[in-house]
Formats: C-alpha cells, structure tokens, sequence
C-alpha cells in the first residue's frame, strides 16, 4: 500500500483543485508513483483509483495515453533521447546511437545490470540544446556530445557501484 | 558523488540559450542571469509594479477591469502559442458577469518541435507569467487559474511552484491581495508527455484528470471550459507580455513592433546556426538579422530551408525567408505562419525528404486517435514518405502524398490533422524535385552528412 509520505504528496497535488474535481490530481499522482515505484502496474492504478475516487479503468486510460508513464517496469536510469527535427539536425540521432554502442543494447531495451533502459523519444522541449536527453522524467541534460554521454554514463555506474 | 549530482551536471544552466546579450530590446528576458529569479530580484526589476498599479496601490486611482483590457486591445498583442489571436480581444469574450466559477488558464505545454521560449521564462523568470496572469484574471473577474506546464520539462514546473509559494507569502496571490478586494488563487499542473495537450480544449480535458483529446468547438472554452466553466486560456509568452503593457502602455508596446504586431517576441533558432537559443527581439525584426544574431548558417554553409513557426508550419525556401520580417502579417503573407516562433534552420546539405520523414513519424505518434482522417492518415503520410526515403517509393506517391495531406485538412475536431498535413504540402510544393529524385533513382540527390 502507499505510505503516510505518498499520500501526503497526492493530498498536496489533490489540494490545488475543487473538492468535487479530485480526478485533477491523477496525472501528478501517477507521476509521484512512477518516481517512488520505477512503474506504474496495474495495483498502483488501483491505488491511485481508490484514492481519487476513480475507476481503475479511467486511471489505466490515462497512464496509456501519456507517452513517459513507464507501463512495465525500467532500469534505475531511464534515458530518453530526443530525435525530432530540430534534435535530429544537431546530432539527436548520433546520440541515441552513441549510447546504444555504449551500453550495448538497442532503443527500447534495458541493460542486463537494470541500470539504464534506453529510449527515443519526441520532442522534449529544449530544441535549442541540442543532443538532449531526459534522465527519470526529471532531469534534462542538454548538450550532450559523445564524451559527455560517456561521462554521465560512466559517472552513473561509478557512484552505483557498478564499474 | 550520487549519482543525481552526475547527472545535474549535465543540466542547463541558460547561459546558451538565453543570458547571452543578444536579445534586442527585451521586455520579458531582460536582466536576467539564472540567479536572479525570485521575488526579490523579480520585484528589483520592476516587478509586481504593474500588479499594484491596476488595483491602485502605486498611489494612483487604479484600473477597471475594461481598462486593462483596453490597453492589453491598444497594445496590438497577439497570443504567442501560435494561433496569434488578439489578447485583448479573447479577454472581451469572457462572460464577466457570469455568476458561477471562472477559470484561467496558462497553456505552458511547450511540444512544438522547434520550440523551447516558455521553458526559459517559466525557469529565470517565473512571476513575470504570475503577475500577467493575475492582472488576466483581474480584468476578466476571475478567482482560480491554473498554469498547466510541460511534462518534460519538470525543472520549470518545480521551479513556477517555487515561485508560486513566493507570491503566495507575498500577498500577491490568494485572498484579497493587497488589500484590495481581488483574490486570485493561481496553481501549477504538469503533464506527462502528449503533444496534443497543447491544443487547448485537449489541455482541458487532460487538466480534468482524463486521456488529453481535444473538444468539438463550437462551444468555446470562453463559454464551455475548464469543468465546464467559462475559461480563458493564454500562451506563457502572452501573459508574460501584459505587466510591461500594464506599466508602459498600450501604445508603448504596439511601437515596439509593428502595426498590427506589436511588441517583441522570443524566437527558439534550432537546427544548422551556429548559436541555437531564444532570441527575444521587435516583431517586424528581419529574418536575416534574426539569423544574424543566431550566428549565421553552420560551418559557413549556405541556407537551404526555413521551418519559421515550429514543425507544423509550412516550410519556406531560403530565397523567400530572406525577404521576410519576422512578425504575424509577413510570414503568412510569404505562405507560412509565425506559430509559436520556433524557428528550425537548415542548410544546403540536408535532405527535405528525411527532414519530412521524421514530422510525419512524430505526428503519427502524437496523433490522439480520435478523428479517422487523422489517426489514419498520419500513418499514411508516415508510411508513404518513409518508403520515398528509403528507396522504395512509387511514381504514383507523389499524388497521392498530396490527396491524403488535402483529406486530412479541415476534416478532424483540432489542428492536429492539419498540423501533420500543412508540412507535406509544403515540402512536396517547394521541393518537390528531391521526392521525385528519391523515387527515380533510389537515391539521395543531397549529400547530407546526417
């Protein structure tokens, strides 16, 4: 079940709207998951159902619909890189084919450690810092050239213990 | 070192892309530095002046709700988020008096291919948009917004939280504010990831907690909106306009530009310039010193293609661009539109037709599924440009490329459909020589280096 700290993070997000809209607060709700959990699996939508007074299939509607809800699970670092038009034109796509080199597996999949999976993704919104990627939803890294798409994975690995 | 510190390393700083002194009279980015985007600073600037003004607490006699909005109407300004409707004017459709709940809402959701200006105001200037939005909802009698920000860019939605928390403390959020007898309560919501949420009644719905397909309109959200409430949804860029406006003066702002474009806009270069970045510059500023200020072509290359309004504006060669201003008027006039002002650059060594295959994949992807023209024809487009890339189009594409792009357009509830269709017929129009190339020798005619 959700902690006391979760439910305190929905009832924040369930606070910006009319008492009758609870609903609202899906979208940050799921997203609070996925950062907890790594996913969001069919119990975890019935849990946010359950608290926002939802029908599990509208919460599992939602998670499919939004491309960066994680439906199974992922590695600790998700990567997601950026390969529409303006990326593709600075090198978006080097990237991506940068890192599948490096980490030895394809767009799509998920290093054998569990430590990184790797994805293409659409248009992450930093047009102008050009390779760009996406680390856990939260954090853009922009500007990656190959040696800093080398020093972000080989720091990762350093501070994970997996060198 | 964690390895959160590894990777916020890697996290841009703005210095690129909008502390770089190349902005030419700016009004929104002006001053800043990435360190200066709290209240403390904000308020430095200048900030919240326009707020006090309007509710009178500058010594002055204060504005009416209709003069607000006749002076954002003088001002000329246009929304920002592409369709370039009058503010003013969108401000006078709401239902003032309307007894129940109204709702304002800041359309942050930044997905336009090319562009990335909200994202640096939300993140190095953030009460510029929450004082614009409370002068909005000032004017059109309204008590609750809420700004709904781009999922991917998570570190502006903390940061405009952060802000948000500041105002609050302030008192220039919440009940009364200032004493007066005005309350606004303003909120931040994020999405996770769809393009379609930019369109607004698609925002809507996803702020309603559901799957993000746009409605039928007519009814507008002016009348039919946020839960069903009348509603009044802005670009980012157009709230942060309002406080200059405010403390300036309409006629001030329409100067700044040109008639009928007033003001500056931000303008997001990608593609093959030297200096990608936002540039805030005049409306009416030409294109090539806007490309000027960029750096100029990659590598001293030549110009080959303009995108000027984000991918879903029609392309424009460089002999047409170059003649342009970069405002509203000129840009449709040359056959294009300004659209969110994201302006996608490309050389002489890039191909038109792998440039096209990857917008029509992203707008297959994106498509929300709800109209069949759409949904279907998006693949199709995607499919069709996709074997004409790879070597394995038919001489009979190059009709039929252009029949499905004309049967999605003007055939599905939002822009979307249109969106995916309007950069096909504008490829195949302006160079349509390479299609063809493709077709008939399997081959590439342009040596890109992509």
């Amino acid at each position: 079940m959700i902690s006391d700290a979760t439910k305190a993070r929905f009832a924040k997000e369930v606070a910006k709207y009319p008492a009758d809209q609870k609903q609202s607060a899906v979208m940050a709700c799921l997203s609070i998951v996925q950062q907890e959990l790594g996913h969001v699996s069919a119990d975890s939508e019935k849990v946010v159902a359950d608290y926002l007074g939802m029908a599990p299939m509208a919460v599992h509607e939602v998670t499919t619909f939004y491309n960066m809800y994680n439906q199974r699970p992922v590695g600790k670092f998700k990567l997601n890189v950026c390969t529409n038009l303006p990326c593709q034109l600075r090198d978006g796509q080097k990237a991506l084919h940068h890192l599948e080199k490096k980490l030895g597996i394809s767009m799509g999949e998920t290093t054998p450690d569990g430590l990184f999976t790797l994805q293409q993704s659409e248009c992450l919104g930093a047009c102008a810092d050009s390779p760009v990627l996406l680390v856990n939803d939260r954090s853009m890294c922009s500007f990656m050239s190959n040696d800093k798409l080398d020093q972000l994975v080989d720091g990762i690995r350093s501070a994970e213990g997996k060198v | 070192m964690s390895a959160q510190d590894v990777i916020n390393q890697f996290v841009a700083k703005g210095v690129e892309t909008c502390f770089h002194d190349r902005h030419i009279n700016p009004q929104i980015y002006a001053g800043l530095n990435g360190s200066n985007w709290s209240i403390k600073d904000y308020e430095a600037r200048g900030g919240y002046q326009a707020l006090r003004k309007i509710l009178g607490k500058d010594g002055g006699e204060g504005f009416t709700q209709d003069q607000v909005i006749a002076t954002v109407k003088e001002s000329g300004l246009r929304g920002r988020g592409g369709a370039g409707f009058p503010t003013g004017l969108k401000w006078s459709f709401m239902p003032r008096q309307f007894p129940g709940q109204k709702y304002l809402v800041c359309n942050s959701d930044e997905g336009e291919p090319g562009t990335c200006k909200d994202r640096d105001i939300l993140q190095f200037n953030p009460h510029i948009v929450i004082e614009g939005m409370a002068i909005a909802a000032y004017a059109m009698g309204i008590s609750v917004g809420y700004n709904y920000i781009h999922g991917e860019i998570f570190g502006s939605y903390e940061r405009f939280e952060a802000a948000l928390e500041e105002a609050r403390a302030a008192g220039f959020l919440g009940n009364n504010i200032m004493g007066s007898n005005f309350s606004f309560q303003l909120h931040a919501a994020h999405g996770f990831g769809a393009y379609i949420c930019g369109e607004e009644t698609a925002l809507l719905e996803s702020l309603e907690g559901k799957k993000g397909q746009p409605r039928f309109k007519p009814p507008f959200p002016a009348s039919f909106g946020l839960y069903g409430k009348p509603t009044t949804i802005n670009n980012t860029e157009t709230f942060a306009a309002v406080p200059w406006i405010i403390r300036n003066g309409g006629p001030a702002y329409l100067e700044c530009g040109k008639p009928n474009n007033g003001g500056t806009k931000i303008y997001s270069v990608s593609g093959d310039v030297e200096r990608p970045g936002n540039y805030e510059i005049p409306m009416g500023t030409p294109f090539s010193k806007l490309l000027e200020l960029a750096g100029g072509v990659r590598a001293g290359r030549q110009l080959k293609a303009v995108i000027p309004g984000g991918s879903s504006s029609p392309v424009l060669p460089a002999s047409v661009i170059m003649e342009c201003t970069m405002d509203y008027d000129s840009i449709a006039k040359a056959g294009s539109m300004l659209g969110s002002g994201a302006v996608i650059v490309m050389d002489d060594s890039r191909c038109m037709v792998k440039a096209l295959q990857r917008l029509s994949y992203f707008y297959m992807h994106e498509s929300c599924g709800q109209c069949t023209p759409c949904r279907e024809g998006t693949g199709w487009l995607s499919r069709m440009v996709d074997r004409i890339e790879t070597g394995h189009g038919r001489p009979s594409d190059m009709d039929l490329l252009d029949n499905v792009a004309e049967n999605i357009m003007g055939r599905t509830i939002c822009a979307l459909g249109d969106a995916a269709a309007m950069p096909v017929r504008a490829m195949i129009k302006h160079f349509r020589h390479e299609f063809v190339h493709h077709i008939e020798h399997k081959s590439c005619m342009v040596p890109a280096y992509v």
